[in-house]
């Protein structure tokens, strides 16, 4: 079963490169614009992978997973969180959210790849 | 021109005109289209060279009369004048000429520069010279037919 | 096929305008007063898409300093630093600078270094950690385990034996330890069980489970150690090199460990929990996703080219409507009132087409408010910039050619307009100068105006320059409009020193002549101690014009309706001769010139008598009328404009071209152009005049 992954970002440039690195990674990507839209996207279609920008308008990064990890459907589904920092306490911070992990921006397309396969398979 | 000939040196395609009552020609990677003289709106102010513009499939393209432009005999406008479609930097320009002869491939070493002469200042509008069958054939200077753009036509 | 990288790259500069945009809006919401954190964020935002945009372009140059901005940015938005004025300056400065940043970026030119120290300086100052270098991955750096080994080890350890404790954290945190292990690639795996609680007691939350992996491998500690990245802290691990036998290694099992179940490989893994369904659909296609408006990029060209087909559209079925009324067809036939159906419909097109070029002038009034701001800070002036209007759509390419002519408008205004503070004090005005940017649609025109609130234009000084300068004659008759005016005349500047902004020798003669290539029209009114308002009249889009077809001197033109007041037929009893060589026409109680326009466009002589004659009464703006004689009025039509400066030049009195139903081309009047230069001779002097033409 082809892994699907929504990802998350308020950039449109990176919302095309997430996408480039996806299919070529042979996942099926979702694409959504803020932690609003992912939710509103969430209602139809089942990912395997939640990768998320923290900086976005209307609801975002930590908004966005702790509304997730509220509802029973996502408490459990491995999500990503996308940071150009490479802070500690920033990483932190996204745990204590409920993120699994992290991919740091800007992303090596190998790197975003192998990170969905250890939270994913 | 052979293959073989043309291997052996550079050369230039030039389309051959006459006008008023003289022979010239342009490089034919100047040229565009040929198509039959149609009426031109005039416009106001223009030098008297300047026929007007035409219709040329939906732009505007104005036209010359190119034996009034070289300061040759103009003669009388007839149906047999035709008109050489030619681009002048970013614009096209229509040529009105007496009639189109042919399509000659000249090599570069055989077209020379044009003496100077005081009297006739046609040296400003003949970039080259260069005889074919006992003919001499003037290759036309296409920058020096139409004022630069921007001036305004007096 | 065009490289994904690339169209991903231009479409990365594209959103990087519209994020400096909001940059923009943000900065002068701030500046405004506006301090939600929204707006704040909004700030952050744009910087921060823009630095990790450029990161994955490799746009060092404009990372490091998106990266410094958005750390002064972030102070702001944590609350820790309170933007006083002087900090919303560095602000603007550090926008417009991000803004040249990303252009130079985007054309491959060098970035305005000098002034970057500065800024970064001052960014720095406002406070925020010592910025950090952004960091290009994330290595985990583990601590040295220190090994001892007596016998001679191999350089590398021939593998690893790991225990792997997950705490609950780590399930809660959608980590999987499958996948994990899994990743490790082949190894022996024993599932330590100990630990887990009778079924009854079993808390699904909780970890119970440990595994002790042997993993035979040449890869280091450190690529091992990163396949546990994630759960760093939400497990125990513990990880041995393999050199010395297993038994040492291993911690003997807990004492009070049942047996142990056989030896699970890792690379039979169980079924994963939840078997993901196939999705109903996807998400949303590639482009953007749907918002309230949804909207489609285009590539202008298509659009031009859009353009183009439907004048050529609208030059075709005038084309037919006159073979339809020459073939001599019944007005009621169905090929008639099909046609006209056709042309209502063709015209709609039209319209629909021609606003899709338009955009809201907004972008182009940030980039005059950039303007505003460099020339207040040159001239040590301080000014403050308001715009309106500023959703006013205009035609892409008319926004384009606008912005020469406003910016240099705006300098002036700053540089000439706005007194200097001390005067403008010792005159009872604030010490603070307006310029205001307008911009509305009025009777199927765009007005936009410059207006500030300085001295007004110095008419003496005006008029001597233009004395000294040979322009006029110094006995000249000349009203306030007229030497108004004279500021448009080639060759006038009013500098007497060159300041640092305008001492260009570019003059308002440039910025008009700019102006009229668009189709429009600039004026100007002053008053003495209050300021200047230079108007500029624009058509609504390039392509179309509504015209009054005529005929003079057998030839066919166009007269743009918006000029055209009304049509009459001359008597003699409105008729009067004014000078030995003009006329005027009496009109209701006022007198208008007459004039040939045979004559004037140098088709003809000057006509023996007009009486009977057609005029067209035009008038514009700026209340100047003439009366306008024409040998026919024909018809009245929507006509598809063609310029004729790309082709030809400039020709005077004349707008643009037009193809008419017959395939001839007719010229497009100009009106104001014509009375302007018109010479008004509507009689035959003693000696002829020489024709033109």
């Amino acid at each position: 079963m082809t892994i699907q992954v929504l990802a998350v970002d308020d950039s449109r440039t990176m919302r095309d490169m997430l996408n480039m690195a996806l299919r070529g990674g042979g996942f099926i990507p979702h694409l959504a614009e803020d932690g609003q839209h992912g939710l509103e996207v969430l209602q139809d279609i089942n990912p395997d992978v939640i990768i998320t920008d923290i900086n976005m308008p209307r609801l975002d990064g930590f908004g966005f997973i702790n509304a997730l990890r509220a509802d029973a459907k996502w408490r459990k589904i491995p999500i990503l969180v996308l940071t150009t920092e490479s802070a500690d306490t920033l990483k932190a911070r996204a745990r204590d959210a409920g993120a699994t992990g992290w991919i740091v921006k800007p992303f090596d397309p190998v790197k975003l790849v192998k990170a969905i396969q250890m939270v994913a398979g | 021109m052979t293959q073989a000939a043309r291997q052996i040196e550079a050369s230039t395609e030039l389309l051959s005109f006459r006008v008023g009552g003289q022979d010239y020609s342009v490089d034919i990677m100047s040229v565009r289209e040929i198509r039959g003289s149609a009426r031109a709106t005039s416009l106001p102010y223009s030098p008297p060279y300047v026929r007007g513009v035409i219709n040329l499939r939906g732009t505007v393209l104005p036209v010359v009369d190119l034996a009034a432009r070289l300061g040759l005999d103009t003669g009388a406008d007839s149906e047999r004048n035709v008109i050489i479609v030619v681009d002048l930097g970013k614009r096209a320009v229509g040529l009105m000429v007496d009639a189109v002869s042919d399509i000659l491939a000249i090599p570069d070493s055989e077209l020379q520069p044009p003496p100077d002469m005081v009297a006739d200042d046609t040296r400003t509008f003949v970039s080259a010279l260069t005889i074919v069958e006992g003919r001499m054939i003037r290759v036309l200077d296409l920058n020096a037919v139409l004022p630069p753009q921007g001036e305004e036509a007096a | 096929m065009s490289d994904p990288m690339e169209e991903i790259r231009a479409s990365f500069f594209i959103e990087c305008e519209e994020l400096l945009e909001s940059l923009q809006d943000g900065l002068q919401a701030m500046a405004d007063g506006d301090d939600d954190a929204e707006t704040i964020n909004v700030v952050f935002r744009a910087v921060h898409s823009i630095k990790g945009g450029a990161g994955a372009f490799g746009l060092d140059d404009l990372v490091r300093f998106a990266h410094r901005f958005e750390t002064a940015m972030d102070e702001v938005r944590a609350g820790r630093l309170q933007p006083d004025a002087d900090a919303l300056k560095l602000f603007f400065v550090s926008a417009d600078l991000l803004a040249d940043l990303v252009r130079s970026a985007r054309d491959g030119t060098d970035a305005p270094d000098d002034v970057i120290s500065d800024v970064l300086a001052g960014l720095d100052a406002l406070g925020g950690a010592a910025p950090a270098e952004p960091e290009d991955d994330f290595e985990f750096q583990p601590m040295a385990l220190s090994f001892d080994f007596a016998d001679p080890a191999p350089a590398a350890p021939a593998g690893f034996a790991i225990t792997f404790t997950p705490s609950d954290a780590l399930y809660a945190s959608g980590n999987e330890p499958l996948y994990l292990l899994r990743e490790l690639g082949e190894s022996t795996v024993r599932c330590n069980t100990g630990a887990l609680p009778d079924l009854p007691d079993i808390d699904p939350e909780r970890a119970f489970i440990s595994w002790d992996i042997t993993l035979h491998t040449a890869e280091s500690e450190n690529t091992l150690r990163e396949v546990f990245e994630f759960v760093d802290g939400l497990c125990t691990l513990d990880i041995q090199p393999l050199h010395a036998p297993l038994s040492d290694i291993l911690p003997p099992p807990p004492a009070d460990m049942p047996a142990l179940p056989a030896p699970i490989e890792a690379d039979r893994p169980e079924p994963p929990a939840a078997t993901p369904d196939t999705p109903r659909n996807p998400a949303e296609p590639r482009s953007d996703t749907a918002q309230a408006n949804p909207t489609v990029r285009v590539d202008l060209a298509r659009i031009d080219r859009l353009v183009n087909l439907v004048g050529e559209l609208v030059i075709n079925q005038a084309m037919l409507s006159q073979s339809v009324v020459e073939a001599g067809l019944p007005p009621n036939s169905a090929v008639v009132t099909g046609l006209e159906e056709f042309m209502q419909l063709t015209r709609d097109i039209q319209e629909s087409v021609m606003m899709i070029r338009a955009q809201p002038i907004k972008s182009l009034f940030q980039r005059m408010a950039r303007i505003v701001r460099e020339g207040s800070a040159a001239v040590n002036k301080d000014v403050r910039f308001v715009t309106e209007g500023e959703n006013t759509e205009v035609d892409k390419t008319v926004i384009e050619r606008l912005a020469d002519p406003l910016t240099h408008m705006l300098r002036n205004a700053v540089d000439h307009g706005l007194e200097s503070t001390e005067k403008r004090i010792a005159a009872g005005k604030p010490a603070r100068g307006v310029v205001t940017l307008r911009a509305l649609h009025r009777s199927g025109r765009i007005l936009i105006e410059i207006s500030d609130d300085g001295g007004g234009i110095n008419r003496a000084r005006v008029r001597q320059i233009a004395t000294d300068k040979g322009l006029i004659p110094a006995d000249a008759q000349l009203s306030d409009s007229d030497i108004d005016n004279l500021l448009f005349l080639p060759g006038f500047s009013t500098a007497s020193e060159v300041s640092n902004l305008s001492g260009r020798g570019v003059g308002m003669d440039v910025v008009r002549s700019a102006i009229q290539a668009l189709g429009g029209r600039i004026t100007i009114s002053s008053t003495p101690g209050e300021g200047t308002t230079f108007a500029i009249s624009l058509p609504l889009t390039l392509a179309v014009l509504d015209g009054m077809v005529i005929r003079v001197a057998g030839e066919t033109l166009i007269v743009p309706l918006s000029a055209v007041l009304e049509t009459l037929s001359l008597t003699d009893k409105d008729l009067r001769a004014l000078g030995p060589q003009t006329h005027v026409l009496q009109i209701r109680g006022g007198f208008v010139p007459l004039l040939d326009l045979g004559a004037e466009l140098g088709y003809r002589q000057p006509k023996q008598s007009y009486v009977g004659g057609i005029v067209l009464l035009i008038g514009q703006d700026d209340g100047q009328r003439a009366a306008l004689v024409v040998d026919a009025i024909e018809d009245q039509r929507q006509v598809v404009i063609k310029g004729l400066e790309a082709s030809y030049g400039r020709v005077p009195g004349i707008a643009a071209a037009t193809i008419l139903g017959d395939g001839q081309i007719a010229l497009i009047l100009d009106p104001v152009d014509l009375v302007k230069n018109a010479s008004g001779r509507t009689r035959i002097p003693s000696t002829p005049i020489s024709l033109a033409g």
